[in-house]
């Protein structure tokens, strides 16, 4: 009886095991479907999580196409969104704060005409900071996300020094309240991650989910996939690379910046 | 020519010993600072996430490109095989390797995780001029130790290929390691103001007047605190052939490089920021880097009086000099980040991160005082050294007319005047 007791036990575990593992299953399938859905974003094509025993891979580009005419003056969304999901602080003085992203202001001077730009680390395939980092921190992904490896940043600020596009903040002052997806420190460099954690958990950057609730300026996937939504609105949106003529190949890529 | 003779510094002259406690003071403010910027991060500094190379990497790169100038000496005297430097070739070594050091501490003091030496000294990026810098400085030192023990073993001293082997490898790492210095600069594509090949011979050229510059100044107090007038006439005159030279080198390199970028539209707009209109740093150029730091010793070296005082003219023309590196570090390094990236060309910009804006910067004592204990870093080291080891020339062979007739002439001089 009692091996009988045990063998249902054992079997009630497995039932459980089995339960457990098949809810783990749909959770991991469906949650970035109702993330979307929940930040609105039903529309835009379902990202795959990467495998955590499973590298980064070079099979694919994650890059990001930013529609400048779907980019409001007013708007600060992606700024903020990316500043609540990855807790980089304000210090009370600009220009010490951090800011992975920030809204630029265009006006040309010809036609007075304005227009708004986020902009942000632009993962470049030949990253500047990343050829200078003199410790290997500031790194590219195989998937080309550009990030900085905090362990071994020495906080020399030559990557600063080389950014084309002033997309990195050194860290001024101690901080608190850090984000557990963003262990930032006093003494680092750190910038725009592409919310590498969301993408490896098939997610979408915070930016572009909080911009898909407002002008859906932000598109974001792999630009290598051809049946990707950003790969398919490249080929229909005329758009442009910044500095485009340093040859550093961003990966971020705006339309209707002309 | 005769034997040369060594000596160490044994003087104990009330001047010396303030001057050794003024260094130390300056150093013990300088490690203070760098705490103090340690403790409450950088935010105490003049740096910002704008200019985020302030007055530490200025005068850090200063010494770093003025160590591979104070080896000149020796080079002339091993590598060209001119005999009137030899008793000046030590001092020559040991200073470059006193100023590299002053310069890496500051360097490495100001780092925002200073605590991670270990890490840059351990994990290397090889396609950063950065990383390279690391090897070539500590190379630097580990090649003119290897020369000094062959210029000061009794034995080894007298096989003259080993001296000249060690002094030809010197000569050209020393080219290597600054224009590694200049690559730093020169390899930032989007920086307008300094991006180019030609940064690497404007900072070999700069560090020859730099070190020299050095080598001089240390002479002239070496003279005074043994007595001896280690700086004769003779070297007097090569010195300021030399330094001549030299500098007439950096301003021609300094004119190609504004020259060709006020040539080409897309970076005419940074020429005219630093040459013209940028506040501080047009001042900082022309007043400090071309007239105090150059026209004006060249001039001094030029019109150099006849008597005695040509030693007072070369010292003040080598302090002047160094103004002027600290003045050209200080446009290279902070001018060059004071004006705003071009990111989005033929557009107005303006952003809560200085988009479009000039960046304001203004140093703060904790860094100066960084950065002045890197030049009395130095000089502790070297002043160490010479009391530690013969470094010193002893018995500097005059030349035919020797003192005697600087004596003459300041007597004729004096007598013309009255």
């Amino acid at each position: 009886m009692s091996s009988c007791s045990g063998d249902d036990e054992k079997a009630g575990m497995d039932r459980r095991g089995l339960l457990q593992s098949a809810g783990a299953f749909a959770a991991t399938m469906l949650a970035p479907g109702v993330t979307l859905y929940a930040f609105g974003g039903g529309e835009a094509e379902a990202l795959q999580a990467r495998p955590a025993d499973q590298p980064a891979s070079p099979k694919q580009r994650w890059g990001m196409l930013i529609d400048l005419n779907k980019c409001s003056t007013g708007c600060n969304a992606c700024v903020t969104a990316c500043k609540d999901y990855n807790g980089w602080q304000d210090t009370g003085r600009a220009d010490i704060d951090p800011q992975w992203i920030r809204k630029v202001t265009l006006k040309d001077p010809q036609t007075g005409v304005e227009r708004s730009a986020p902009v942000m680390c632009q993962h470049c395939a030949s990253p500047p900071c990343v050829d200078v980092c003199p410790t290997g921190a500031s790194m590219k992904r195989a998937d080309g996300i550009v990030l900085v490896n905090k362990h071994i940043c020495i906080g020399c600020r030559y990557c600063m020094m080389a950014c084309p596009f002033k997309a990195r903040s050194f860290i001024h002052e101690d901080e608190t309240g850090q984000k557990v997806n963003n262990p930032s420190g006093k003494g680092t460099v750190e910038g725009c991650t592409l919310c590498v954690d969301r993408v490896d958990a098939g997610q979408r950057p915070a930016c572009v989910e909080a911009c898909a609730k407002e002008g859906g300026a932000l598109i974001f996937g792999d630009l290598k996939d051809p049946q990707s939504e950003i790969s398919q609105a490249l080929r229909k949106l005329p758009s442009t690379k910044l500095r485009a003529d340093l040859g550093v190949d961003p990966g971020v890529q705006y339309a209707n910046l002309t | 020519m005769a034997q040369i003779k060594f000596q160490r510094l044994s003087s104990a002259s009330p001047t010396f010993w303030m001057l050794v406690l003024a260094h130390v003071g300056v150093v013990a403010a300088g490690l203070g600072a760098a705490l103090f910027m340690e403790t409450n991060g950088h935010r105490v500094t003049g740096m910002t996430n704008q200019i985020v190379w302030g007055t530490p990497h200025v005068f850090a790169v200063f010494l770093i490109v003025s160590a591979s100038g104070a080896l000149n000496v020796a080079s002339v005297s091993s590598v060209f095989s001119r005999l009137a430097y030899k008793p000046f070739a030590r001092l020559s070594g040991i200073l470059a390797i006193s100023l590299l050091a002053g310069g890496l501490a500051v360097l490495v003091l100001d780092l925002g995780r200073p605590d991670r030496l270990l890490v840059a000294m351990t994990t290397y990026n090889f396609r950063s001029i950065f990383a390279w810098n690391i090897y070539l400085y500590t190379g630097f030192m580990a090649i003119v130790v290897a020369y000094l023990f062959s210029m000061m073993d009794r034995r080894v001293s007298k096989m003259t290929a080993v001296n000249k082997t060690f002094g030809w490898a010197a000569f050209s790492w020393r080219l290597i390691l600054t224009t590694g210095t200049g690559s730093i600069f020169g390899f930032l594509v989007a920086r307008d103001a300094v991006s180019g090949g030609v940064m690497a011979p404007l900072f070999i050229a700069s560090s020859l007047v730099y070190g020299l510059a050095f080598t001089v100044l240390v002479l002239l107090m070496m003279s005074i605190e043994t007595h001896e007038t280690l700086c004769t006439r003779e070297m007097i005159s090569k010195f300021r052939g030399l330094l001549i030279i030299f500098s007439l080198t950096v301003l021609f390199l300094t004119a190609i490089l504004h020259v060709s970028k006020i040539y080409a539209a897309p970076t005419r707009a940074v020429e005219a920021f630093i040459l013209l209109d940028g506040g501080v740093y047009p001042l900082v150029f022309w007043g400090g880097q071309v007239f105090l730091g150059n026209i004006l010793p060249l001039l001094m070296l030029a019109y150099m009086p006849r008597a005695h005082s040509k030693r007072n003219t070369l010292g003040l023309a080598s302090i002047l000099f160094l103004v002027g590196g600290l003045a050209q570090m200080y446009v290279v390094i902070i001018g060059t980040q004071a004006f705003p990236l071009n990111i989005f060309p033929g557009y107005e910009v303006s952003s809560t991160f200085g988009d479009g804006a000039i960046n304001a910067y203004s140093p703060s004592l904790p860094e100066i005082l960084l950065g002045l204990s890197g030049i009395s870093i130095a000089m502790l080291i070297a002043t160490a050294a010479f009391r530690l080891l013969p470094f010193l020339p002893h018995g500097v062979p005059v030349d035919a007319h020797g003192v005697a007739q600087e004596a003459e002439e300041a007597m004729a001089e004096a007598g013309a005047a009255a």
